[in-house]
């Protein structure tokens, strides 16, 4: 291919700090329209923005994680614009010195390790919204949402496919969720992302006319629209046109982007330094403090399962995608005193196989760690078969209580007792004469038809290593 | 029975029960009502006056008295007041009722004054001569013909004229100082960070500063020692002690530095201000001060500065005045952008709309480097050539303004000759200094002269010390104008 597509995002991150950030007025989400909008946020004459210092505190808890510079001091701007839902005419934000500087990120895509920095990232407010609907032929606005913290995060564009950038938002996305200083929701907006698109002739080191493909809210669409807009910067620059600068929308019910405004009907922001606040400024102590609060980051999680569980890699890389399926599957470990590759096993398949149907969080599992753990043990103690435990799970995720009640109450102690065991092959082998024929003749594959037999007899509670044991000795003999 | 003048002496009379709060209440008000023709307020409520000062009463009876207990006072149109009318002398606000109290009036309230009313000002304080409001313009109680200078014009004309003993003021280029001077009263501009700027409606956010315009020093110190201190809703406002400012009134000044800008001495400067000012340092040396002359380079530059600076603040805070979620809106329009250009083209009137421009233009691409950025570098030279004057005085002394004031029209339609007014206090504001015009005579007209003293960063204390002794000395600030006794 002769087009190089350069890559870079934007996100904006909702933090998930109790108050606005310059109001002492409620962050929740979902409250009726403006009654959590005070008189600093719907800008009434004479107020005054008031920094949160928790927002200051994740913003450095992001820079500590991605390994960038944190800066002592940085400086708030306004950025000029008028819009309905923009109270103050301007917001608040950082330009010319942000809070962090110079981060970077590693993803993994097609098995190799990329670098991907992060230019900056700055603390700002958000605005409320515009309700276009309902309101015949007016325009509702809601401020509920104005002034809730916003951390911009921007990446080098260092991703050169959709996908590279779909994994950089994933990693992205996990990241802020583990330092918990945004709920990562992209249905309600604490997620949003923006790209920055552009195509070159492979081998050229000056990047090609940019556009912005603006609010592109899922995983898939990210992916969707930028490998729309690939293309479609190709064919102009193939069919001798050439690219525009502007701002495009991504129409997720078509699948295209089209032209929002283009360069010249960009806005002149006329950013300069917010008078209102002073600088902000604080020490290297308040930097160790936040340090102290970094929880351990996915990679290094990740790398630890390996060594400390000795899982492969991808079930270490599935199981510390978030910070709660980890913990959960840590403390499965720990209460079940179990082989840890067994524990992987049954997290990342069956039970993230009802997660996923149920359409379920971890947190939410309808199968706590401790249940699931008081399963396993049976496993582990021969009580039940792994085949037992599939049935002991699916009645566990329907509310029949804890694994021993389950197995108690539908008998589903497995059969441990040689002589029984058996009794029951004896009887087998006696049923099927032409079988006992072939396997003697040697078509050893009918012995799993044995196995099945038995296991049919039993209701699959025969314990399976002793059916082999004993089919083997008795059809050796 | 002539009104009594000074706050310290009705604070007195209040608790020694010589007048009661609701008394003086309503004698206030009557006298407002009286003088309607000097336009000096912009909405007064009797019911609620009186309401307080029945209050006050109760607490005078109970002998929970403070030194403002029971004194009414007027606030400029500026400060926001719960469930009063808050126009900031604009169109654009002249429906809005503000839902809560600025911070200065919770602290005049907390310290049991009563809110008169709210004075006329300039169009959101640019201006001065107080003939931009939406509300008409205030005559100077010295010549009706004569403007009261502004942009808190109605405060000062208030005080003059006796509609009540003190107000309130702001002050971003001169605009408690001046219409002090020009209306013969006490005009105290805090440094900037003293006074909480939460509530009172931004002009230019870096240089706007809540003062007192009073009818002398003694007074002033009365009403600052409520007014300052830290406010953590301001993140301007500074945390530092506040202390008794009426304290250190009496201080002897023998001894004390005054230094003279030599550039505020020089063209430009009214003969008559000259002279006056020229008598008052002789009288400083009669008390003992000496006098030097010090160096302000930079301070030439300080106009051009202060009219990049301001306007560029200006057209950012006045953006929230949309038509979307209060005050005035046009009546008809097509769509939102018009809905926008015809609420702004109506709602502001010609000054502001001229800042507005201004300051978006020197906001703008490509211009922001050659206007913003340098005027901010020169404000960083101006300071800087305070803080080497101070290293040979304790305070900078000079006129207030170059004249007294002029006939009322005289300058609306010539801008520049507007501006040139704050020559001598936009200067201060740039450096965030402390300033304080007191009255130093009368011309042949019979305007009264203004004398500026300038202190450094927090110093008011010593700023009202060196005034009280002038004051003390002289009794230019006694002086009543006619029919207004």
């Amino acid at each position: 291919m002769r087009w190089e597509p350069v890559i870079g995002l934007e996100v904006h991150i909702q933090l998930l700090t109790q108050s606005k950030i310059f109001s002492g007025e409620s962050t929740r989400y979902g409250a009726e329209p403006n009654m959590q909008a005070c008189a600093v946020d719907i800008a009434l004459p004479g107020v005054l923005p008031v920094m949160n210092k928790e927002a200051v505190r994740m913003a450095v808890k992001f820079g500590l994680a991605v390994g960038a510079q944190i800066n002592h001091r940085s400086v708030f701007a306004r950025k000029n614009y008028f819009y309905p839902d923009l109270p103050k005419g301007y917001q608040i934000s950082q330009y010319e010195l942000p809070i962090v500087s110079r981060g970077h990120i590693d993803i993994e895509y097609d098995g190799a390790i990329k670098t991907i920095g992060i230019t900056r990232a700055h603390l700002e407010e958000d605005a409320g919204k515009s309700l276009h609907e309902d309101f015949h032929g007016l325009t509702g606005i809601d401020l509920n949402r104005a002034g809730t913290p916003l951390l911009e995060i921007v990446s080098e564009p260092d991703m050169r496919s959709a996908q590279e950038a779909v994994s950089y938002l994933k990693k992205l996305h996990a990241l802020v969720r583990y330092l918990q200083i945004c709920d990562g929701n992209m249905q309600e907006g604490s997620f949003r992302c923006d790209a920055n698109v552009s195509v070159r002739p492979r081998g050229q080191t000056e990047l090609g006319t940019r556009s912005e493909l603006k609010n592109i809210n899922s995983f898939r669409f990210v992916e969707k629209a930028i490998k729309f807009e690939i293309e479609r910067q190709i064919d102009v620059l193939e069919g001798g046109g050439t690219v525009v600068q502007e701002t495009r929308l991504y129409d997720p019910g078509k699948d295209e982007t089209r032209s929002m405004r283009s360069k010249e009907e960009a806005h002149d922001y006329r950013y300069f330094p917010d008078p209102d606040l002073p600088p902000l400024e604080f020490d290297e102590s308040f930097v160790k403090a936040v340090k102290q609060t970094l929880p351990e980051l996915p990679d290094a999680k990740r790398d630890r399962f390996m060594s400390q569980y000795g899982l492969n890699a991808y079930d270490a890389g599935v199981l510390t995608t978030a910070r709660e399926m980890a913990d959960y599957y840590e403390e499965v470990v720990s209460a079940s005193g179990a082989d840890p590759k067994l524990v992987a096993n049954w997290v990342t398949g069956e039970l993230s196989g009802y997660l996923n149907k149920d359409n379920r969080e971890i947190a939410d599992s309808a199968v706590s760690s401790t249940a699931l753990a008081g399963m396993i043990k049976r496993i582990a103690d021969s009580t039940i078969s792994g085949k037992i435990a599939k049935e002991v799970l699916d009645a566990m995720w329907n509310g029949e209580g804890d694994a021993d009640a389950v197995i108690e109450k539908r008998g589903l102690k497995q059969i441990t007792d040689m002589s029984a065991i058996e009794k029951v092959v004896d009887e087998v082998l006696a049923a099927n004469p032409v079988q006992v024929e072939q396997h003697a003749s040697g078509e050893q594959k009918v012995f799993g038809y044995f196995v099945g037999q038995v296991m049919k007899a039993t209701s699959g509670k025969a314990n399976p290593k002793q059916v082999n044991e004993i089919l083997e000795k008795k059809l050796r003999s | 029975m002539s009104l009594e003048r000074s706050i310290v002496k009705l604070s007195a009379a209040l608790r020694a029960k010589e007048v009661s709060s609701v008394e003086l209440t309503r004698r206030y008000l009557e006298r407002i009502e009286r003088h309607g023709e000097l336009n000096a307020f912009i909405n007064v409520d009797r019911e609620r006056a009186l309401a307080q000062a029945r209050s006050a009463d109760e607490r005078i009876a109970s002998g929970k008295v403070g030194p403002l207990t029971g004194i009414p006072l007027a606030h400029k149109d500026i400060f926001c007041t719960d469930g009063m009318l808050t126009t900031c002398g604009s169109k654009i606000l002249a429906n809005f009722v503000a839902p809560y109290d600025a911070t200065v009036i919770e602290r005049f309230n907390a310290a049991g004054a009563v809110i008169l009313g709210k004075t006329n000002m300039d169009e959101f304080a640019m201006g001065s001569s107080t003939e931009n409001s939406y509300f008409g313009p205030v005559r100077n109680p010295w010549d009706r013909d004569a403007v009261p200078g502004g942009s808190s014009g109605g405060s000062a004309a208030a005080v003059a004229a006796g509609l009540a003993p003190a107000a309130t003021g702001t002050d971003t280029g001169g605009s408690i100082r001046q219409p002090a001077a020009f209306c013969g009263i006490t005009g105290l501009k805090p440094s900037y960070g003293r006074v909480s700027r939460y509530g009172m409606i931004a002009f230019a956010s870096s240089l706007d500063q809540g003062g007192i315009l009073t009818p002398s020093a003694e007074d002033a110190a009365v009403l600052l020692n409520v007014m300052a201190g830290f406010d953590p809703r301001d993140s301007t406002s500074v945390d530092r002690p506040v202390p008794d400012y009426s304290a250190q009134l009496d201080h002897g000044i023998k001894g004390v530095t005054i230094g003279l800008p030599r550039e505020f001495f020089g063209e430009g400067l009214g003969a008559e201000v000259g002279l006056a000012v020229e008598a008052a340092i002789d009288e400083y040396k009669n008390l003992g001060c000496e006098v030097v002359d010090i160096n302000m380079p930079n301070c030439s530059l300080a106009v051009p500065c202060y009219y990049v600076l301001a306007p560029a603040e200006a057209s950012s805070n006045l953006a929230r005045y949309d038509g979307v979620r209060y005050g005035y809106r046009a009546p008809e329009y097509t769509d939102l952008t018009d809905m926008y250009k015809k609420t702004r083209s109506q709602g502001f009137g010609t000054e502001v709309k001229r800042r507005i421009l201004i300051g978006t233009y020197a906001l703008s691409a490509g211009y922001y480097d050659a206007y913003y950025l340098q005027a901010l570098k020169l404000r960083r030279l101006i300071a800087e050539d305070f803080r080497r004057a101070f290293e040979s005085c304790d305070v900078i002394v000079g006129p207030t303004t170059p004249t007294t004031a002029f006939a009322l029209g005289a300058k609306v339609d010539d801008p520049v000759a507007m501006y040139l007014n704050d020559i001598y206090t936009i200067p201060v504001n740039l450096a965030g200094l402390p300033g304080v015009s007191v009255p130093a005579g009368f011309d042949s007209a019979g305007h009264p002269i203004g004398l500026q003293i300038i202190g450094q960063y927090f110093d008011e204390g010593r700023i009202l010390n060196v005034a009280h002794c002038y004051q003390q000395a002289t009794d230019w600030h006694k002086r009543i104008p006619n029919g207004f006794e």
